[in-house]
């Protein structure tokens, strides 16, 4: 029998550690193949849910001009992001951390940032096809301008890992996996409500709500590029909150991670 | 002396059930050392906290107080250090349910730091050590109980890391597999020298492969030595288990006595006895009216659940099989 400690004259020297871009990579695509495997009826749904909207309401706003068709359109092409992200993502995060399996990545050699990049990228691109279906439908049902419509895959990315990563902070900051979904299912309903009604519809209690939601700002771009006069610095204004929406969200995320290791399982 | 793999000092963790209840201690005051190259087993009953003790092992549950070092380095989920020399198989590995057999590999050894066509090789070659190929675009979810504990190992040993920390491996393989893990442990440690530490509250697996083993009780280790000495430091005392087919004779003395120093379990008595007295009852059970009503017996020598007993461990549901 092999004598104990035998055969190690030395101490082991930890082998290297992924960079943070090929660690947030490896889960992208691990999340990929996740959700090729298994979650392909859920993001139908979403795509249905907005192309549903824009199919209906077409039948509603006849004569109301082409802001609030534009309005609609963006609403819920933005709505697909939010679906996936806020709702999805706040209930798998719930749900990892309810059953103990942030352990599989925390025990790994990665930040928690990077699990929380990784999987909040994956998610905006599981809404992106959807997303993009529901503009170009929407743009040709709606009659609305073409020529800014590329303006439209921007948006998706940047409102995706927004929405996303709201979701993922939302999962990991709830006690309870319940009280995740709720929230998420809540963000998402004030998403639908106050990204597709336009804002010159709605009560101005409501205009102030709907200033701080993240979507707002994709969803405003995308309605200037879809009415087809984008004032371009206008544009890259709103992008860029959103994009400062997503940074903020992700950063929380990655800071409440670890927390939420320790808390899991409890 | 070599350095040991874990010097674990002074362990406790407090879990609240609510906001306002009293902290109940998960483990408490718990000392290990973990010899390098070793594989260390940590054996006790459900909620002994095994699994809290290895969560803290790898950093993942952090000790209201205490510490635990790793060659000399305090231990730290996520580190470069704690997570480029440790893995570790949970439980249950539910971060990769939905994900095919293949790429939960593959990508694990991604997220271990090796490139991606590095990644493909050594999960194809793990593929094929524990007989997992064809199962390699199942998910995970979609498996059996025992092919899915397989398919986990697979990830736990993806990238050969020198630690080796393992929540009971083994539990829910058939027989087969569970060689086949066996095989591929020892083959990493008798190559590399890996040292295992494995939770496993199978009394006959933690005597057959263990070099030294932690006995859990309420959060405590009772004892920890090799099994053959923790075996021998109880050798004096023996097991007799009866089995009855009715109900005994309760006024025959040595039934009166066995009976109050037996656990039961329906017509299953289990005594710890010294040698002598256990010849002596056996002698006259089998010679007096009880023995009607007996239906069979064995006498056996202490395994690790008689030293567990031995010690004051209060629960009786380790595994004997």
């Amino acid at each position: 029998m092999t004598q104990v400690g035998e055969r190690l004259e030395t101490v082991p020297r930890p082998a290297p550690a992924p960079t943070f871009i090929a660690s947030s990579t490896a889960v992208y695509l691990g999340q990929l193949a996740r959700v090729r495997a298994a979650r392909g009826p859920l993001l139908f749904v979403a795509t249905l849910q907005s192309l549903g909207i824009v199919i209906l309401l077409r039948g509603v706003v006849r004569h109301d001009g082409r802001s609030t068709a534009a309005a609609i359109v963006a609403g819920s092409t933005v709505l697909v992001a939010a679906f996936v992200g806020l709702n999805l993502l706040a209930q798998r995060f719930g749900a990892l951390r309810a059953r103990g399996a942030l352990d599989y990545y925390a025990a790994l050699p990665i930040s928690g940032a990077s699990v929380v990049l990784g999987t909040t990228a994956s998610y905006a691109t599981f809404a992106a096809p959807g997303a993009l279906v529901t503009a170009i439908v929407g743009a040709a049902m709606y009659g609305l301008s073409f020529t800014f419509l590329w303006l439209a895959v921007p948006v998706i990315v940047v409102a995706g890992i927004a929405l996303s990563a709201v979701g993922a902070a939302i999962g990991l900051l709830l006690p309870r996996p319940e009280l995740a979904t709720v929230v998420g299912q809540l963000a998402m309903t004030a998403v639908l409500f106050l990204g597709v009604i336009p804002p010159s519809h709605m009560p101005v209690g409501l205009r102030g709500l709907r200033d701080v939601l993240p979507s707002t700002y994709a969803v405003d771009a995308l309605a200037a590029a879809l009415r087809g006069h984008p004032a371009a610095g206008g544009q890259l204004w709103r992008l860029a909150v959103t994009a400062g929406y997503a940074a903020v969200a992700l950063l929380i995320a990655s800071r409440i991670f670890r927390r939420a290791v320790d808390r899991s399982r409890g | 002396m070599h350095t040991p793999a874990f010097e674990v000092r002074g362990l406790r963790r407090c879990y609240r059930s609510g906001k306002r209840a009293t902290p109940v201690p998960a483990n408490d005051g718990i000392d290990l050392d973990v010899p390098a190259g070793s594989v260390f087993g940590v054996l006790g009953p459900n909620g002994a906290g095994k699994s809290t003790l290895i969560r803290q092992l790898v950093g993942l549950l952090r000790p209201d107080s205490g510490s635990v070092h790793l060659f000399g380095t305090p231990v730290r989920a996520g580190s470069r250090t704690t997570g480029g020399l440790v893995a570790y198989l949970a439980q249950d590995e539910p971060a990769l349910d939905e994900m095919p057999v293949g790429a939960a590999i593959s990508t694990t050894a991604r997220l271990r730091g090796f490139s991606r066509a590095q990644s493909g090789q050594l999960a194809a070659d793990l593929l094929a050590e524990l007989d997992l190929g064809g199962l390699v675009d199942r998910p995970l979810n979609s498996l059996s109980g025992g092919q899915r504990r397989l398919a986990c190992v697979a990830v736990a040993l993806v990238g050969d890391r020198p630690v080796l920390v393992l929540d009971e491996p083994t539990t829910g393989l058939d027989p087969v597999a569970r060689r086949a893990v066996w095989d591929a442990i020892t083959r990493r440690r008798r190559e590399n020298g890996v040292t295992v530490v494995l939770v496993t509250h199978n009394v006959l697996e933690a005597e057959s492969v263990l070099d030294r083993v932690a006995l859990l009780d309420r959060g405590r280790v009772i004892a920890c030595d090799s099994p053959g000495r923790l075996k021998a430091s109880v050798s004096d005392e023996v097991r007799l288990d009866l089995v009855w087919r009715r109900e005994p004779p309760a006024d025959d003395p040595v039934v009166a006595m066995l009976g109050a120093r037996s656990t039961r379990d329906g017509h299953r008595w289990s005594a710890r006895l010294a040698q002598p007295e256990a010849r002596a009852a056996l002698d006259q059970l089998v010679s007096g009216p009880a023995l009607d009503a007996l239906d069979d017996f064995t006498l056996a020598t202490p395994s690790l659940e008689d030293v567990y007993l031995a010690l004051g461990g209060m629960d009786d549901d380790l595994e004997r099989v």
